[in-house]
């Protein structure tokens, strides 16, 4: 009943170690609208691109998905039989995965990877239709006809970066799943592959989901943003009302900690971070957190909506008495 | 980039310490050092509990079976073969002969190579140039046909002999694996750092870099010892080996020329067999737990490649994952003979 | 002798074997003895800012020009003074991980040059000063000395990074990338400790980086390389605020803005680097330039002045 494309709800994967279960995931839940950009943002392991991953149904051992569910339009992912899953992904979703660029094969021509990526789903093709597609493909991400008849190692980062966008949209997928397309860019090839990224998602209607650690980017690309920390989502909202009024004190922290280039201040910054190594009970961040208190030690904060379309899971928008009520704390009027 | 590094923030679990430790308990390694182990014991406390001079010919009555078959006695366990020695007593003889041959020809195989590889891989230049053309061109010899012209040649080796002529062989292979990580340990960090701190070459050589060679070192050992083995054991069946000095491989040459097979005596070829499967598959074994514990990373890198080369989000992978890509390509060792 | 320079690198080139193009082409740059500064080197991977790193450091040797260290060209050391140049000028690098050797604990980073430079007399003294170190960078030295690197964080391996460079108080410290490999939420710790040290310890820095935004928080003077020339160069305020070179503008322009409001209006696209024109005697942005002229592919501009120390080396500054 939900217009959602994709509905991911108590998603939990697990890592099985030798000291055992080690949870990557732990119990998210999100949707993605059609035609909107949702940034997942978080820091090195805090399971965004475990997420990534758990949507394609490709979460591997010793990982898996332990709970929880992902429908994609309506269709249960999580329990779909590896050859349905084959195709579903790319025609119905897809994914760039990091580091994507370096997995291009080396010794086949781009024009043959991408017409094997359609073949694959679609069968065998005139070649000449097959060739229009192709051109119009590389079209779209801006790269030349021309690069088609190339290796991968003739081509720079960026070109690379976007071939792999155009395989990715070669199917018209509903949903795109991108995870750090951009890193290990240069900040204007970053700039180039970004803004492609977009243009085209946003001529073909499709969704996407954009993962990265660098919230100064999402900031310039994402509709709706969700912050993860240490496997679960802290904080959801509209970019303007997360940047605005960042809520969880894990965003704030994000948020204050990007250097400006457009003004020249430096906030103080909390001289003693600590850093964590383990799960703590209740509230995920709140070894970190300069407001912790004590319910946060004895339960997990549930999600919380502030204004319609932003939620937090944090108890310092817990209402009640003595407190400020969610909408005041957050510093929406 | 900032995906590259980690163990920020928060790891569900992590490992508290002893990973060092733990890693050492591979259960390759130890399988694999138990079965040769078995061998070396044998061969070298076996004259305590057993008479060797029993390996001499016409020491014992001929073509005894083993003790559980019909015929056999108490006195000759595993029999005797055709000239009239004691199998169990041959046995821990030729153990230690052939286990001996091997190491003497690994080791000095290994004296070569790591001169060689640490003077090839540190000084870089011509040097480096000398040393991989040398040991990538003695590669291609065929190292059988040379040792049996040689042999032959020299009509008549003693096992120390026949350990030095392996010793020819047994470097060049060892030379380019110790080379190639030489090369990649002198490009890293931290040998940049020891350099800063003004420690000299031969510092870094032995405190910075030596220490995290001697996986590699000992795995190449493990391998030339089971190389060295194997050429010996084909130069011995053929009836080129020492002729004094009875090894595995000489009862087997023994054991073809009494026609063994035909007359169904079996114990006396099947027993060396055995010891032999026995120090080459320990040996082998060995040296995947020796490359496991060399490199920590394989295990999870192989893990890695299946994921499609992605970073798996997890503790298990601190480590690995840490060390960033560029580290993760190690070159394997010895996983294969 | 006051008035001779920290560091002074002249015309520094550097080609490398097999490549035609210098990964550095004639790099000039003079840092002041005192005060001391953080000085931003900046540009694209490719750009020669790591090679410029490595060559301050005296790992390369320069194809042409020279690099002196007060005063002294530090290819042409004797023993005593090596050891001395050493001991000034410490670096950074970018993957924390890789600069600590795995087989030993972290201790023996700090050891290390302990023991090399002489710092102290006895085990106690020793130890007294690794905990210092360490606590200086906000750890304790019982928790951390005796883990092994891979049982420490990125940031915490950073950190102690540069408790070993003050061990040893150099002049400099060339600092690559040291925060590109660290969560940005762990960033302004070491971005303290390296203001701290240059504002209490007197030790200026040499900072490589592709992160214009950190440089214009922390940096005083900033050079921005494009294909190893200089693009730009002045007061980090200026070059950011008014960027001059058409490089540097797109550069500054390209660093995301950390506000959903004000995003990117146009949209850049990369002229393809068309191969036939290989001639180095040009401005080497030219084919990439919106605002090229017939001169930009007939000579190498020079670095022309805008204002104060600010300079450009784009014709239209002419």
């Amino acid at each position: 009943m939900s217009d959602a494309v994709l509905e991911v709800e108590g998603l939990k994967v697990e890592y099985q170690t030798s000291s055992g279960p080690a949870v990557a995931v732990n119990g998210i839940s999100f949707q993605v609208f059609p035609g909107e950009t949702l940034g997942l943002v978080g820091e090195s392991g805090c399971g965004k691109s475990t997420t990534a991953m758990a949507i394609l149904n490709l979460v591997q051992a010793p990982g898996r998905i332990a709970e929880g569910s992902i429908r994609l339009n309506g269709t249960e992912l999580s329990t779909l039989n590896p050859r349905s899953m084959r195709r579903i992904r790319w025609q119905e979703v897809a994914l760039i995965p990091q580091g994507a660029m370096d997995s291009l094969n080396p010794v086949v021509r781009v024009d043959s990877q991408i017409a094997e990526v359609i073949e694959d789903h679609e069968g065998r093709q005139r070649f000449a239709d097959m060739h229009e597609r192709i051109t119009e493909l590389l079209g779209m991400v801006g790269l030349p006809a021309r690069v088609g008849r190339l290796y991968p190692h003739e081509l720079s980062g960026g070109m690379k970066q976007r071939v792999c966008i155009a395989m990715a949209i070669a199917l018209r997928p509903k949903l795109l799943v991108a995870d750090e397309p951009t890193s290990a860019l240069d900040v204007v090839v970053q700039r180039v592959v970004a803004q492609t990224l977009l243009d085209v998602t946003q001529r073909l209607g499709m969704a996407m989901i954009l993962i990265g650690h660098d919230i100064a980017l999402q900031a310039q690309l994402v509709d709706r943003m969700a912050v993860m920390y240490a496997g679960s989502i802290v904080e959801v909202g509209r970019v303007e009302s997360i940047f605005d009024h960042p809520s969880h004190p894990y965003t704030q922290l994000l948020v204050s900690s990007v250097p400006s280039i457009t003004e020249r201040r430096r906030r103080p910054s909390d001289a003693t971070v600590r850093e964590v190594h383990h799960r703590p009970s209740g509230c995920v961040f709140r070894l970190r957190c300069p407001q912790a208190f004590d319910r946060c030690r004895a339960e997990v904060p549930a999600m919380r909506e502030l204004v319609p379309g932003h939620v937090v899971a944090c108890h310092l928008y817990a209402g009640g008495s003595g407190e400020p009520a969610p909408a005041e704390a957050a510093g929406h009027v | 980039m900032t995906e590259g590094n980690g163990t920020d923030t928060l790891l569900p679990g992590a490992p508290e310490g002893g990973q060092r430790r733990a890693v050492w308990l591979n259960f390759k390694l130890v399988a694999g050092a138990s079965m040769v182990l078995l061998v070396v014991f044998f061969g070298l406390l076996g004259p305590l509990f057993w008479n060797t001079k029993l390996a001499d010919p016409a020491s014992s009555p001929p073509n005894l079976p083993p003790i559980w078959e019909a015929g056999g006695t108490g006195a000759h366990p595993l029999g005797t073969e055709s000239l009239g020695r004691d199998i169990l007593a041959l046995l821990i003889v030729g153990s230690e002969a052939t286990l001996r041959v091997g190491a003497i020809a690994a080791a000095a195989g290994l004296v070569i190579a790591v001169v060689l590889g640490f003077g090839g891989g540190y000084l870089g230049g011509w040097v480096d140039d000398v040393v991989r053309v040398l040991a990538d061109s003695w590669v291609t010899i065929p190292a059988l046909a040379v040792l049996v012209v040689l042999a032959a040649a020299l009509q008549g080796v003693t096992a120390d002999t026949e350990a030095l002529l392996l010793a020819l062989f047994s470097w060049p292979e060892a030379t380019r694996m110790i080379r190639s990580q030489m090369l990649s340990m002198r490009g890293r960090s931290y040998v940049k750092m020891a350099r800063l701190s003004g420690v000299s070459s031969a510092g870094i050589m032995f405190t910075e870099i030596l220490p995290n060679m001697i996986p590699y070192v000992v795995a190449s050992f493990v391998r030339a010892m089971a190389g060295a083995i194997m050429a010996a054991t084909g130069l011995e069946a053929l009836g080129l080996g020492p002729t004094q000095t009875p090894t595995l491989g000489t009862t087997i040459y023994y054991a073809i020329q009494g026609s063994a097979l035909l007359r169904g005596i079996w114990w006396w070829w099947g027993m060396p067999v055995v010891v032999l499967v026995l120090i080459f598959s320990g040996l082998f074994i060995l040296s995947i737990g020796l490359d496991e514990v060399a490199n920590p990373r394989i295990k999870r890198y192989r893990y890695r490649v299946r994921r499609a080369g992605r970073r798996p989000a997890v503790p298990v992978t601190a480590s690995a994952v840490s060390a960033g890509p560029a580290t993760v390509a190690t070159p394997s060792v010895g996983t294969e003979q | 002798m006051s008035d001779t320079p920290l560091l002074e690198i002249r015309d520094f080139t550097m080609k490398y074997a097999g490549s035609s193009a210098a990964a550095v082409d004639k790099f000039s740059l003079v840092l002041p003895e005192s005060p001391a500064t953080i000085t931003t080197i900046a540009g694209e991977s490719g750009s020669g800012k790591t090679t410029l790193a490595n060559a301050v450091l005296g790992f390369l040797t320069p194809t042409s020009g020279s690099i002196s260290f007060r005063g002294r060209d530090i290819a042409r050391l004797g023993r005593r003074q090596r050891a001395d140049y050493r001991r000034s000028v410490q670096a950074i690098f970018q993957d924390p991980y890789a600069a600590y050797n795995p087989f030993y604990p972290i201790r023996h980073t700090l050891l290390q040059v302990i023991r090399q430079f002489g710092l102290a007399s006895s085990r106690r003294q020793a130890r007294t000063l690794m905990n210092d170190a360490v606590a200086l960078v906000g750890m304790r030295g019982d928790e951390v000395l005796d883990k092994h690197p891979h049982q420490l964080s990125g940031g915490q391996r950073q950190r102690i990074m540069f408790a070993r460079a003050h061990l040893v108080r150099p002049q400099l410290i060339v600092a690559d990338e040291p925060v590109s490999m660290i969560d940005a939420s762990l960033r302004a710790t070491i971005i303290d400790i390296m203001l701290k040290m240059r504002d209490e310890d007197g030790i200026s820095f040499l900072y490589i980086t592709h992160d214009l935004s950190t440089a214009y928080q922390i940096g005083n003077e900033i050079v921005i390389l494009y294909s190893g020339r200089v693009a730009e160069s002045g007061e980090v305020a200026d070059v950011i605020e008014q960027p001059k070179h058409p490089y540097a503008q797109l550069l500054i322009e390209s660093v995301p803005v950390p506000d959903p409001r004000r995003r990117w209006q146009d949209e850049v696209s990369l002229a393809a680097e068309d191969g036939a024109h290989r001639s180095q005697q040009r401005c080497l942005y030219a084919p990439r330039c919106p605002r090229r002229m017939d001169k930009c592919d007939e000579g190498v501009p020079g670095m022309y002045q805008i204002a104060g120390t600010h300079q450009a080396a784009c014709y239209l500054y002419e």
